[in-house]
């Protein structure tokens, strides 16, 4: 044995050290648990030398800029484009929702998607995988989860996958384990989303028989439950017809300006996808009626609703007042109600009628 | 930290290449914080496999297969800390690498540039096809691969591997 071991104690070694690795491999794929420890150890690491490089170069960066361009332009520019991208992103999921926004139901997921709680943060760095995916410095600490979207104003980025106190690793839309719900936003086409290693990306299980057009848009469908719907996705830039389904490839938008500040959907729905409805439908406060126009018969609005009753009451007050009658006094005679108030009596109707030739009430008193 | 020269024996030539502890933990260290922080601003720089290239050149350098499976080992299951997938799939293919490397060392004159850009090519290859082949038998994702790009970025990383070794080559302590 001992002379076995000797004579191939390489190949030992190699077998013990490749045999301890697929013993921690299959541990983690079958029990579906990562030896935390060592991440967070290996994140807590890199993360603050990753920082102390990324201010040292943005540092330096901005020291150049700040001596040579004007300093108060420069952080104007800054608050303006960080202004002009939420005002940019709340546009465009504006027009993508109005554009399918053609019933009462559209306009309710619209109003509830709009109230989505996002969190800002900023790329550090990026994972050793061979898509290279990003960093961001925001973590647990910060609210954010697993699973979470992450969007920039120009379209969907990827999701968080991985979360650590003060950092997260995001799963780009390009890599080829990423899948979500997408739908076209002219044909209302809907498919799956995957990434493919490279910079476009493919939609999946769209049948032939479907209408998808070259340039077409793409939007998140909301179905994945990740992605708020109507987010964007990308335009088409390859469609044909395949052997089950269409071959569509899709250029991603929301990366093609690069990848420095991203936002995470806190309050996207994601998670699971519930079988009924969303209850929390919105409340409309509907306007007040107008008011009817019936001129004097009207009295004059305070601004306080009416009911028929109030209207009854008030018009017979009139009534009594234009007889002379004074309502709790009972020296003075009854009106007679059944006369139209002197206003509204045409010329041709008998003249005002004055108090004394007022017939007497047949019927009861109506007591305003 | 220890800076006693760790022993390099070259045989072939019958001398003696130190690397000191620094240059051990700190090269590795610095190949995989360029793998994650570099291509955030230089994209085109993420095809380079760097971690790998110092598994290669270590290995190399040591001379011994044992060694190499250490080498590989310690930086892939380093690398796999930082990526989203489960530890040891950089490690095992790495830990390959190394042992390759070491044994490729017993037997060629690794110090040739030619030789050099030859085996780094080769083992960026090997690696590619070797973690596409895990990927897919242990983890079940059905990523692609693609022979042609690969070949193509394994010749861009021989590229850069060849002056990178001859850099790595002054760091060296000759006794």
């Amino acid at each position: 044995m001992e002379f076995l071991l000797n004579r191939y104690r390489n190949l030992s070694v190699l077998l013990v050290a490749i045999l301890a690795q697929l013993a921690l491999l299959a541990y983690q794929v079958k029990s579906n648990q990562e030896v935390r420890l060592i991440r967070v150890w290996a994140v807590g690491a890199v993360t603050p030398l990753a920082r102390v490089i990324e201010a040292g170069r943005s540092g330096a960066s901005h020291l150049f800029r700040d001596y040579f361009v004007l300093l108060g332009v420069r952080e104007d520019n800054q608050r303006l484009k960080t202004e002009l991208n939420r005002v940019e992103m709340e546009n465009q999921y504006y027009r993508a929702e109005l554009a399918t926004a053609e019933n009462a139901r559209a306009l309710s997921i619209f109003q509830a998607s709009s109230q989505s709680k996002t969190v800002a943060a900023h790329v550090v760095a990026n994972t050793t995988d061979t898509g290279a995916n990003p960093v961001i410095d925001r973590g647990s600490s910060s609210g954010v989860q697993k699973g979470l979207a992450v969007i920039t104003p120009e379209g969907i980025v990827g999701k968080i996958i991985s979360v650590f106190p003060n950092a997260s690793y995001v799963l780009l839309i390009t890599d080829p384990t990423f899948a979500a719900g997408v739908v076209s936003q002219k044909h209302h086409v809907h498919g799956t989303l995957k990434g493919q290693g490279h910079s476009t990306v493919t939609v999946e299980y769209v049948q032939n028989e479907e209408s998808v057009d070259p340039g077409e848009w793409f939007l998140a469908s909301g179905d994945d439950g990740i992605f708020p719907r109507g987010t964007p996705v990308g335009q088409a830039t390859i469609v044909r017809p395949g052997r089950n389904y269409k071959e569509i490839y899709v250029t991603p938008s929301g990366l093609q300006n690069g990848l420095e500040d991203v936002l995470i959907v806190i309050d996207g729905v994601h998670g699971i996808i519930p079988d009924a409805a969303p209850q929390d439908q919105p409340v409309h406060l509907l306007a007040p009626p107008a008011a009817e126009d019936s001129g004097a018969d009207a009295p004059a609005q305070s601004g306080a609703r009416q009911t028929d009753l109030d209207r009854a009451a008030q018009h017979n007050r009139a009534i009594g007042e234009s007889q002379g009658h004074k309502y709790g006094d009972k020296s003075t005679p009854a009106p007679n109600f059944n006369l139209a108030l002197p206003s509204l009596a045409s010329p041709s109707q008998a003249g005002p009628i004055a108090p004394e030739d007022a017939p007497r009430p047949e019927g009861p008193i109506p007591h305003p | 930290m220890n800076d006693t020269p760790v022993g390099f024996h070259d045989s072939r030539k019958n001398r003696v290449s130190k690397f000191n502890w620094i240059s051990i933990l700190a090269i590795p260290l610095a190949a995989i914080l360029f793998q994650v922080y570099v291509p955030q601003f230089f994209t085109y720089l993420s095809y380079l496999e760097v971690p790998l290239l110092v598994t290669v050149y270590f290995s190399l350098a040591r001379r011994s297969p044992v060694a190499g499976v250490f080498f590989g080992a310690g930086i892939g299951l380093a690398q796999d800390s930082l990526s989203h997938h489960p530890l040891g799939m950089f490690g095992i293919v790495k830990t390959l690498v190394g042992y390759f490397a070491g044994s490729v060392s017993q037997r060629f004159e690794v110090e040739n540039s030619w030789v050099r850009l030859v085996l780094a090519f080769f083992f960026f290859f090997f690696h590619q096809f070797f973690y596409w082949v895990l990927t897919r038998a242990l983890l079940g994702e059905l990523v692609g691969f693609d022979p042609l790009q690969t070949i193509v970025v394994a010749l861009l990383n021989a590229a850069v591997a060849v002056p990178l070794y001859h850099v790595l080559d002054k760091l060296r302590v000759t006794e």
